[in-house]
């Protein structure tokens, strides 16, 4: 009899998280719980300007103070060729400054002392002298004629511009404007916001003279790109490096790149020869790491009056900070960027691309999403507002109208990206009945007339999740698949490991689901274990929801290697060919004769004490694995909200989800991630924004400035679900740790603008905070751009 | 959290603190709640070189009524201990809307009512309703020396008080009135915790239908926080009628000296504090209908 495979913990058990056992109970290992014999503790010194030259550093009174053992400044990381560091996107990064601070924030100093209280005392005793220069704050600055040039470190760069770029069908595109009976315009601003996970960054470095090797314990997602960057980059020899990364208190791409206070205390420990811990404070995080967006977005869609999306320009104006390090790896300058209207059937479309240096903390991580997707999706979505408004339109059948239909796939979408699945138009119509759309428009007329304001917002998208295929995708040239390595004991445990690095997602528990699934080794059978470079396989780590579509496809592959060796071990020991022995869940019997049979548990005791002639004994393996494709997840959101319009202040009145991940691995961490993705989206929509006054001081650098939504206002969210395995996918399963971040603001938004129709507005830019909601009422125009801090 | 270096004391009486204080010749910072001073020194822009912990001192954390009406907060009375009060809101209207608005849950079970008005931050909500109120703080100095001070005189500017260097500030007082306390406090912010966009805090006395004493005090929109006499004066010897009201709104958002930032812009804040005058003077004509 085949085992009951939710009962094993196998795909589609809703199975409790196992790693929250130790997290709840106080026991996890995060790098600030990791003590080691001798560590020293290091503080950075940051620029309280955002663009000055320094005159000076002197150090002396920070040498003076007792405990203090080391203190680094850019000229000590210059004499060692270590002041720059090369960024993901091909730029260079200062490590710490040498002759101008480029972002308020950013690192000139570190002091290594004894305690972290004398290398706070240290920082605060050197003495920096700045000559001040002009900042440039936006992009409009920065593309100035008589803008300051910010990146005057670098040869033949002599404006503010990183890139200009485009894709897609210029001429194409000409022509369906040319035949549109209406175009419809939009211009907004995504504005710039910060992973924030709950644990900032931080590293031990212990360099060891002895052995020559270099250990660092370290917040990353991604251990094994740390490792090769430290490999290629400093050319230490790769055997003689260890990254570990322990329990990560979130990651939401913050993670990814490499920062100066990692590069910093690896010198330090050289240095001192002792172990250094660097530990950020949250202000540090949020002021100088990886922030996500920033981006100025135009639009233009070429519209026939039937509803029919005949084309699409767009152009971005994007704001990288300082230095180019965005921590994305696909070939393209923006990003994803243009998987906008990937959902759509539109057959042309083109994008310019235009990225810029400002006096602005670097970053442009992927902050839950896949390099630029939010960004795509939230343009797309407000400009299919916009033009289901221009044209008269419900923005429910707009949809309806261009939505890809279920059997056109393969589809090409605009800009060129090959989608496999979907049922989109399902997902809209379940998202249509849970709200009680026409109910909810006549309900929306009812209070109009008694002077309340109701709306209805919609979001649909589908975005490329699993970065990535090797055409498109690299990172420093080494290809983005991901490994698993399964080893099985033979009393039929295992300890499964893979490349991957969870920080939040629980992979201890979905990783050993989908070997249950494979394999009928009970779940809790299996130990996951990643994040130590010295025991994982080589793989790419944990963002832009790669981690089921590629990693967890990799242990789908690894255990099935595994089943074809248990396979030939059950011939041997049922004595009978291979070719009469069928598989059920979790054993092995003789075609025709269920009776005669082996559990994998026996033939895993066989591995190691009764193969065949000629096999060699044990059961274990890896699995590399490159996938064919992204995967294309959809999502339907929909939102209704409240305006008070006394004060603009907006409430939630509902929120209906429906999601098409595929095959869902764990239901219940689906719904949590759908959830947490909801709750970042109305925060992106309701108050959350990280802004610069005109001096480049940063506003929103701790969190009475930069919020975070709590239980108290975040509203309840109602989940429903749709499943399209994906058809490349070992398991069917596609992303989903970002669908509800990338595609939620916009429906958020559009409930919002969809409440104001009527009152001459048409675009408020996130957040909608109450006083720009109030401005757009009042005023009956537009309100635009960064939340700008004026002077009283 | 890496403060700088600081000596920590745990007196056990209140003249003992003071000493400590006097001791410590205005480099002492004393501890009730912590909820504004250990992240003020987190970020080092507090860097006492003494701390003075009262929280060993016992019995100063009640608040009550006497038998005149008189209401007295202790030192040590949190902000949780009004919030879950069953008897405030018959006392003291103003102060029970307030208390569920202060920061948040966490910041409520520790912080103290005394420690937010000593504070003097504009964007605290205990000094405006105490500006509301006509309150007093009661100061006790070396020698048992005490003396009362209004909290408008208290309050000498953003984080600054009249409080001298060697004075433990033991007690809020609220006066008694003879006819009815009726009020409230509203206050827009953008999430749980954040600082006030605007808050407002009316307190009235009613003697029947008539507003017999009126205080209104303002939240977050000056750099300190503001007594708005002339919009409290507007309603007194009224019955709360549409103009008066009106009035009251419109003197109240011109005595408000916003600054536009990242939280709206001052014309916005304006207009939020000639909202908030309207809806807490609807509403307490809503709950005395009397007075309507």
């Amino acid at each position: 009899m085949s085992l009951d495979e939710i009962k094993i913990g196998g795909l589609g058990a809703s199975r409790r998280r196992v790693e929250d056992n130790r997290f709840i109970r106080g026991k996890g290992n995060y790098v600030d719980d990791i003590v080691l014999p001798g560590m020293l503790y290091m503080e950075i010194l940051r620029s309280p300007l955002a663009h000055a030259r320094i005159r000076s550093i002197d150090v002396s009174r920070a040498w003076a103070i007792p405990g203090v053992r080391l203190v680094l400044t850019g000229e000590m990381m210059q004499a060692r060729n270590l002041a720059w560091m090369p960024t993901l996107s091909y730029d260079t990064q200062a490590v710490l400054a040498t002759d101008k601070v480029r972002f308020q924030g950013q690192e000139v100093a570190c002091v290594i002392a004894d305690d972290p209280y004398i290398a706070k005392d240290g920082c605060e005793a050197i003495v920096v002298d700045y000559e001040p220069l002009t900042p440039v704050v936006n992009p409009e600055q920065a593309m100035a004629d008589d803008a300051p040039l910010i990146r005057n470190d670098k040869v033949n760069q002599n404006d503010n511009v990183i890139f200009d770029w485009e894709v897609g069908d210029r001429i194409g595109t000409d022509q369906a404007f040319a035949e549109a009976d209406v175009v419809s315009e939009i211009e907004m601003h995504y504005p710039r916001s910060h992973p924030s996970p709950i644990e900032a960054c931080g590293s031990i470095a212990d360099f060891d003279r002895s052995t020559s090797k270099l250990t660092v314990y370290m917040t990353t997602q991604a251990p094994h790109i740390i490792r090769a960057a430290v490999a290629l980059v400093a050319e230490l020899p790769e055997h003689m490096i260890r990254i570990v990364s322990p329990d990560l208190g979130g990651g939401f791409g913050n993670k990814v790149p490499v920062y100066p206070g990692y590069v910093a205390s690896i010198l330090a420990s050289i240095l001192t020869e002792r172990p250094v811990k660097w530990i950020e404070d949250k202000t540090g995080n949020l002021i100088s790491t990886g922030f996500g967006r920033d981006v100025y977005l135009k639009g233009q869609m070429a519209l026939r009056n039937d509803g029919k999306i005949l084309g699409v320009r767009m152009h971005t104006d994007s704001d990288h900070g300082a230095f180019f390090a965005d921590a994305q790896p696909s070939k393209f300058k923006i990003g994803l960027m243009h998987s906008a209207f990937a959902c759509y059937d539109i057959p042309s479309a083109h994008l310019t691309a235009r990225g810029v240096y400002t006096n602005k903390a670097p970053g442009g991580v992927a902050y839950r999403c896949s390099f630029r997707v939010t960004e795509a999706m939230y343009f797309q979505e407000r400009m299919v507002q916009a033009a289901a408004d221009d044209l008269g339109m419900d923005q429910a059948q707009f949809r309806r109208v261009n939505l890809v239909r279920d059997d056109d796939f393969p589809h090409r979408t605009p800009f060129g990206f090959l989608t496999d699945s979907g049922q989109y138009e399902k997902c809209l119509d379940i998202g249509l009945e849970a709200i009680g759309y026409d109910d909810f428009l006549q309900q929306k007329e009812a209070a109009a007339e008694r002077g309340r304001l109701l709306g209805i917002g919609i979001s649909t998208m589908t975005e490329p999740l699993g970065a990535g295929n090797s055409r498109e995708y690299d990172i420093l040239g080494i290809k983005m698949f991901d490994s698993a390595e399964l080893r099985v004991h033979m009393t039929g445990k295992a300890i499964l490991r893979t490349g991957a690095k969870t920080q939040g997602q629980g992979h201890e528990t979905t990783w050993a689901q989908i070997v249950a699934h494979e394999l009928g080794i009970p779940a809790e059978d299996i130990v996951v274990e990643e994040g130590d470079t010295d025991t994982a396989p080589f793989g790419m780590g944990t963002y832009a929801s790669r981690s089921t579509p590629v990693a967890g496809a990799a242990v789908s592959m690894v255990s099935r290697k595994i089943r074809a060796k248990a396979r030939k071990i059950a011939a041997h020991l049922l004595e009978v060919s291979e070719e009469d022995v069928e598989w059920e869940l979790g054993r092995f019997h003789v075609r025709g004769a269920p009776d005669r049979g082996v559990t994998i548990q026996e033939c895993a005791m066989a591995a190691y004490s009764n193969v065949p002639d000629g096999m060699e004994p044990g059961l274990e393996n890896n699995a590399y694995y490159d996938p064919p494709n992204l995967t294309w997840p959809f999502a339907c959101y929909i939102a209704t909200v409240e305006i008070d319009p006394e004060t603009g202040v907006w409430d939630v009145l509902r929120v209906v989800a429906v999601d098409d991940c595929g095959v869902r691995i764990n239901p219940m961490i689906v719904e949590g991630q759908i959830m947490g993705g909801l709750t970042e989206a109305y925060a992106m929509a309701n108050m959350q924004f990280i802004t610069f006054d005109e001096d480049g001081n940063c506003i929103g650098s701790n969190y009475m400035d930069y919020l975070l939504p709590t239980a108290w206002e975040t509203p309840g969210f109602e989940l429903h679900e749709v499943v399209t395995p994906c058809p490349h996918h070992p398991i069917g399963a596609k992303g989903i740790g970002e669908c509800a971040t990338v595609g939620g603001p916009a429906a958020f938004v559009n409930a919002v603008m969809d409440a104001l129709k009527g009152h001459g507005v048409r675009n408020i830019d996130m957040p909608l905070l109450p006083d720009r909601v109030h401005e757009a009422i009042t005023q009956r125009h537009d309100v635009s751009g960064a939340p700008p801090v004026k002077g009283s | 959290m890496y403060p700088s270096r600081f000596d920590y004391q745990a007196p056990s009486t209140v003249e003992e603190a003071i000493a400590l204080l006097s001791a410590a010749d205005g480099e002492a910072k004393v501890l009730a709640g912590g909820q504004s001073l250990i992240p003020m020194m987190k970020l080092r822009f507090a860097s006492p070189k003494t701390l003075v912990d009262i929280n060993n001192i016992p019995g100063l954390d009640y608040h009550r009524a006497d038998a005149d009406g008189t209401y007295r907060i202790g030192a040590l009375c949190r902000h949780a201990d009004l919030e879950k009060s069953s008897t405030l809101a018959a006392h003291q209207p103003t102060v029970a809307a307030a208390a569920p608005l202060v920061a948040d849950p966490i910041v409520r079970t520790r912080g103290t009512f005394v420690g937010s008005v000593c504070h003097a931050d504009p964007q605290g909500d205990w000094a405006s309703v105490m500006v509301a109120l006509d309150g007093r703080i009661v100061a006790q100095g070396p020698g048992g020396r005490q003396r009362t001070i209004p909290v408008k005189e208290f309050v000498a500017g953003p984080f600054q008080t009249v409080l001298a260097t060697d004075e433990l500030a033991v007690e809020a007082v609220i006066p008694a009135v003879a006819g009815t306390r009726a009020g409230g406090y509203l206050k827009l912010e953008r999430r749980v915790g954040d600082f006030a966009t605007a808050g407002v805090a009316v307190a009235l006395e009613l003697v029947g239908d008539v507003v017999r004493q009126a205080g209104i005090g303002l939240t977050g929109v000056g750099a300190a926080t503001i007594s708005a006499d002339d919009a409290a004066a507007a309603l007194v010897n009224t019955t709360l009628d549409p103009d008066s009201v009106e009035n009251a709104a419109r003197l109240a958002a011109e005595v408000s000296r916003p600054r536009s930032d990242h939280r709206g812009s001052a014309d916005y804040k304006r207009h939020v504090v000639a909202t908030f005058v309207r809806r807490i003077l609807a509403d307490v004509k809503r709950v005395h209908p009397e007075a309507a």
